[in-house]
């Protein structure tokens, strides 16, 4: 299976927000919510908005769930499943990650 | 063809013009050839708000002829040409000018005219009554040179009329006969305490004075001779003693009148003449001349009706009750307000602390309440009004109506939900409770949604605080929840929010959250908490625990554009950018090949900046000595501004130096929407002030102070809230205005819809601006101290800021931009490349 890339400190993403990595060419964005000790990996490419921007959007509970709302029109995408609440036709890639050490890893 | 009827109807004034309207609405309007004779110059207009004519509307604001009405309605409009005479044989109407128009049903609205008492010396110069727009030019140019204004009669129409000498900057007195003011409307404590109120505002109140005679003054043009011996003098002169009702043509034809005149009316509005009807203030029925448009309205829709024969309305009197605010003081009358029915019992309460005054009238068994007096506080009215309309019981102890409540025990109160479907609810537009209702069927959810649709509240106001009880019982009856909550995680409104995070002093998110909150909040209650703890305590944005409150444009302090990339936009404070300024943002866009364009906002825009470079960009800029101009902010954005007095001939005060100053006065204040200024050198108006959230223009008196406008999805002009203004009050009404709107608005509320939604509308907002109703005038001018001296350039601050300035690249572990940010020329600037453009990579520029 896909193995873990190491790509920032922890400390590099400001809690409540997101960033975006470069992970064998691929743009990941990565949230690290307050509401959890976990960090979330989503593909950053916005389907809607047609813009790598995903990792620049609010990080948004509605109803329990995760999500980040896209910075361009405000569709909500769930961080753990990749799914958009507003159109259930479209979900985006999400990939696993894991903290060690204070360092961020995500497989692809 | 041949068979249509000619209709003439002389006069077309508010009550003429409501019956065209309601005409033309029924299917037999074809059938009509229409003839309509106006003596004035100007067809129909809102005579009722004629005062504000003199708080900057124009003829044209006041105009009630809808775009095109009479050309599309086939309606033949003479203007200046007053009726002079009526052949009832022959059926003819010869006009001023000679002409004769022959007729098959004649309408008479005529309305009524001011009546000039004869005292020797009325017809002098500068002795003018108050009706029409003319009127009002007159009274303007007649104050310009005078210093002392006297209004002879002390009635409602007396003390609009004295208010708006006091606003033209006269000293201000009121002669009236009678021993007490509007006594029609108020009874004698009541009359007491109103000039006493009136007094307190600075005119001067005359009551038992017979005017006798009127002659060359010593310190002014006149003096008046009053019958106890005592003189007053003046240079204006305003007649308001009383209105007669405008019958002289129908005299001449010998149709029947009241003994005081009027056109005896039947309940078809029909004359003695049934071809002839008469509607309005010159119709009297049943021995009653109604000075009130609610009335009038009536009477032409039942007019239309017969005519038309599409209808079987009929006139039946109507209510006289008045609810209204002359010079910031409420008063209201219901019914018999002088108890004259009989075994009519009644209670009073009078506070003389706080200078209300209350009665109440009811019948002898204590079941009905016949009438009412309220005056200094008229909360009570719309429920007052609607019982006695509806015959509705009263309570056990009708006292409690009035009395006030101590700790917390309930009123009385009707609910929406005891009226009737056709309890008028609005008597100003006579707009039922069931068509308020019908309207919310239809999806309204507002009360600016009902005015708009219904026009209920548009009128005085008086029925605004009962519009909304119907609408909100209606609401939650539609099963619509009428939820205020401002998401899935708060609980509360935004001025909720608001009032915990100022009185509790809460400075951050996860404290709210915490403490008044559920989950993790989301897009919606994040940013609007971002935003009150920046009204609050003006904390940077970025700082840790703000960050991730911050929305698409706020978080980088830029603009994103639909490809991911910025916008720069510094701050050009009143749109004065030195040479050496222009070259440096040349320079900075050539260097960083940005696109460039003027905005709408009297500034420049530079498009296409990617996310690293924007603290490149901002670090030359700020060095050129430019701020962020917080495009991005729900803020402050542009004070516009004309060039003014220093260069423009016509310039009455500096405005630009006024742009400038409130520019940098107001650039640090996070707000609920964005804010936008204008400062206008002159009436001009060049920088269309009228159209922004504060306007100000200058002129001769001082400086004009406009709120509440809107460009944008639904234009609105300003309103008018104070004129004549030095620099200093001014400020600090703008000061009170915004932090009163910051307070209180609704998320995303621009200061137009927050105004529309205002329950009082523009007089609660002079209250609580000018005459300080809340007493927070102090609280509201420290906070915004508070917010002017802890302003920081966020971008000055960010570029600073090692850590911060690691968010501001595309990767945070590479140092590549992104590729789908591509760029194509167009009219020798970068423009985004188009999906196929980049696919096909056509023409792309070299990205940095
Ligand atoms: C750049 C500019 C257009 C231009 O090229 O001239 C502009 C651009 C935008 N306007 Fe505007 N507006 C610009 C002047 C105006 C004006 C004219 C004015 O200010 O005199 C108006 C009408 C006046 C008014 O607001 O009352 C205006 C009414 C709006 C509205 C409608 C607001 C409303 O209340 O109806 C929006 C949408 C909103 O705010 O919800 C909007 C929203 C926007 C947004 C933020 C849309 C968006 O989300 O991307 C645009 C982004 C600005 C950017 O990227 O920098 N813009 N916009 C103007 C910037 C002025 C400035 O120097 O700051
Ligand atoms: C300052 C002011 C404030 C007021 N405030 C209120 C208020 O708050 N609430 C309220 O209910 N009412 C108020 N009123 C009263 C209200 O304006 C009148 O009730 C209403 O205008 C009556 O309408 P009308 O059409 O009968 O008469 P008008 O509006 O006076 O119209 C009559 C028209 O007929 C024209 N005319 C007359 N004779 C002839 C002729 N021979 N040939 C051709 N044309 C002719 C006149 O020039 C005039 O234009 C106010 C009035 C004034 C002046
Ligand atoms: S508003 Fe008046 S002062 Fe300003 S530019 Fe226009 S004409 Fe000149
Ligand atoms: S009663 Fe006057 S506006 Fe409704």
């Amino acid at each position: 299976m896909s193995h873990f890339i190491d790509v920032c400190a922890l400390d590099d993403i400001h809690l409540d927000t997101g960033v975006c990595a470069l992970v064998n060419d691929q743009q990941v964005a990565i949230f690290r919510p307050a509401a959890t000790e976990q960090v979330f990996a989503i593909n950053n490419y916005d389907p809607i908005g047609k813009a790598n921007v995903l990792s620049r959007g609010l990080i948004s509970e509605v109803k329990g769930n995760l999500t980040v709302a896209s910075p361009l029109y405000k569709q909500h995408f769930s961080l753990d499943t990749g799914s958009c609440l507003e159109d259930e036709s479209i979900r985006i890639t999400t990939y696993a990650t894991k903290i060690e050490n204070n360092r961020v890893l995500v497989a692809l | 063809m041949t068979n249509k009827q000619n209709l003439i109807v002389i006069g077309n004034g508010m009550v003429g013009h409501k019956f065209l309207e309601s005409l033309v609405e029924s299917e037999q309007a074809p059938n009509f050839n229409i003839t309509v004779l106006c003596e004035e110059p100007r067809p129909a207009y809102d005579r009722v708000y004629l005062s504000s004519y003199f708080s900057g509307k124009t003829a044209e604001d006041l105009s009630l002829v809808s775009d095109g009405f009479f050309e599309t309605n086939h309606i033949q409009l003479k203007l200046n040409c007053s009726a002079e005479h009526i052949d009832r044989q022959g059926k003819t109407v010869t006009t001023q000018q000679g002409e004769i128009l022959s007729y098959d049903k004649l309408v008479l609205a005529t309305g009524s005219y001011p009546f000039v008492p004869p005292v020797p010396g009325h017809e002098r110069e500068n002795c003018l009554v108050y009706r029409t727009i003319e009127d009002l030019e007159a009274i303007t140019a007649g104050a310009k040179n005078s210093k002392v204004g006297v209004v002879v009669g002390g009635g409602l129409l007396g003390l609009e009329a004295a208010n708006a000498l006091k606003d033209l900057g006269l000293e201000t007195h009121v002669v009236e006969f009678a021993p007490r003011l509007m006594a029609v409307q108020v009874d004698e404590a009541g009359g007491a305490l109103l000039k006493s109120k009136i007094q307190e505002l600075g005119v001067r109140v005359h009551t038992n004075k017979n005017t006798q005679n009127i002659t060359d003054g010593d310190t002014c043009k006149h003096k008046m001779e009053f019958a106890d011996g005592e003189s007053l003098e003046t240079d204006l002169i305003l007649f308001s003693a009383g209105i007669r009702p405008q019958d002289a043509i129908a005299r001449r034809c010998d149709l029947e009148l009241g003994a005081r005149g009027g056109i005896s009316i039947n309940n078809h509005c029909q004359t003695s003449d049934d071809n002839i009807y008469a509607i309005g203030e010159c119709a009297l029925w049943g021995g009653m001349i109604y000075g009130l448009v609610a009335p009038g309205y009536n009477m032409a829709k039942v007019a239309a009706q017969h005519i038309s024969n599409s209808g079987a309305a009929s006139f039946e009197g109507a209510d006289m009750s008045t609810k209204l605010k002359l010079m910031g003081v409420d008063v209201a009358s219901i019914g018999d307000c002088h108890a004259r029915s009989e075994g009519a019992l009644s209670y009073a309460y009078t506070d003389e602390v706080n200078q209300v005054y209350k009665k109440i009238v009811v019948s002898a068994d204590k079941k009905l309440l016949l009438g009412a007096v309220m005056i200094g506080d008229a909360e009570d009215y719309g429920n007052l009004l609607q019982m006695a309309l509806n015959n509705i019981e009263l309570p056990a102890s009708p006292e409690a109506l009035i009395l006030p409540t101590l700790d917390g025990a309930a009123k009385p109160m009707l609910g929406p939900d005891a009226l009737p479907d056709s309890a008028q609810i609005c008597s100003c537009y006579d707009v039922s409770k069931g068509a308020i209702c019908c309207t919310v069927q239809d999806g309204a959810q507002t009360l600016g949604d009902i005015k708009a649709e219904t026009k209920a509240g548009t009128g005085c106001g008086g029925c605004t605080a009962l519009v909304t009880q119907v609408m909100n019982s209606e609401l939650a009856k539609l099963g619509v929840e009428v939820n205020t909550d401002i998401c899935e995680h708060f609980a509360y409104t935004r001025q909720d929010i608001y009032n915990i995070v100022r009185i509790e002093g809460i400075k951050s998110f996860s404290e709210l959250l915490s403490k008044y909150g559920k989950g993790h909040g989301c897009e919606i209650c994040k940013p609007l908490v971002g935003s009150v703890l920046a009204s609050c305590w003006n904390e940077y944005v970025l700082d840790n625990k703000h960050i991730g409150l911050q929305d698409t444009n706020d978080i980088y302090l830029g603009n994103m554009q639909k490809d991911g990339t910025y916008s720069v936009v510094p701050r050009i404070p009143g749109g004065e950018i030195t040479p050496d300024g222009l070259l440096v943002i040349g320079q900075v866009a050539k260097d960083f090949g940005l696109y460039t364009k003027i905005t709408g906002g009297q500034r420049i825009d530079l498009f296409g900046a990617q996310l690293h470079e924007l603290p490149q960009i901002w670090e030359r800029l700020v060095a050129a000595g430019f701020e962020t101009g917080h495009a991005y902010g729900k803020s402050l954005r542009t004070v516009k501004s004309c060039v003014g007095s220093t260069w423009c001939r016509f310039g009455v005060d500096d405005s630009m130096g006024m742009s400038i100053e409130l520019e940098n006065r107001y650039k640090g204040l996070r707000s609920p929407h964005k804010i936008k200024f204008a400062v206008s050198g002159c009436t001009r108006e060049c920088a269309e002030a009228q159209s922004k959230d504060v306007g100000v223009i200058a002129t001769e008196n001082g400086w004009n102070l406009y709120v509440c406008g809107n460009g944008g999805m639904k234009p609105r002009h300003t309103d008018l809230l104070a004129q004549g203004l030095d620099k200093e009050t001014l400020i600090k009404y703008i000061d009170r205005f915004l932090l009163f709107y910051v307070k209180t608005a609704d998320r995303l509320q621009r200061t137009s819809v927050w105004m529309d939604n205002l329950e009082g509308g523009l007089d609660y907002l002079k209250q609580v601006v000018i005459e300080d109703s809340l007493g927070m005038a102090e609280e509201f001018e420290r906070q915004m101290e508070a917010v002017v001296e802890s302003y920081q350039c966020e971008w000055k601050t960010t570029i600073e800021s090692p850590d911060k300035l690691k968010r501001f690249s595309h990767f945070i572990n590479a140092d590549k931009p992104d590729e789908n940010v591509q760029f194509v020329k167009e009219r020798g600037q970068i423009r985004p490349a188009s999906e196929s453009e980049r696919m096909k990579k056509d023409n792309l520029i070299a990205i940095s």
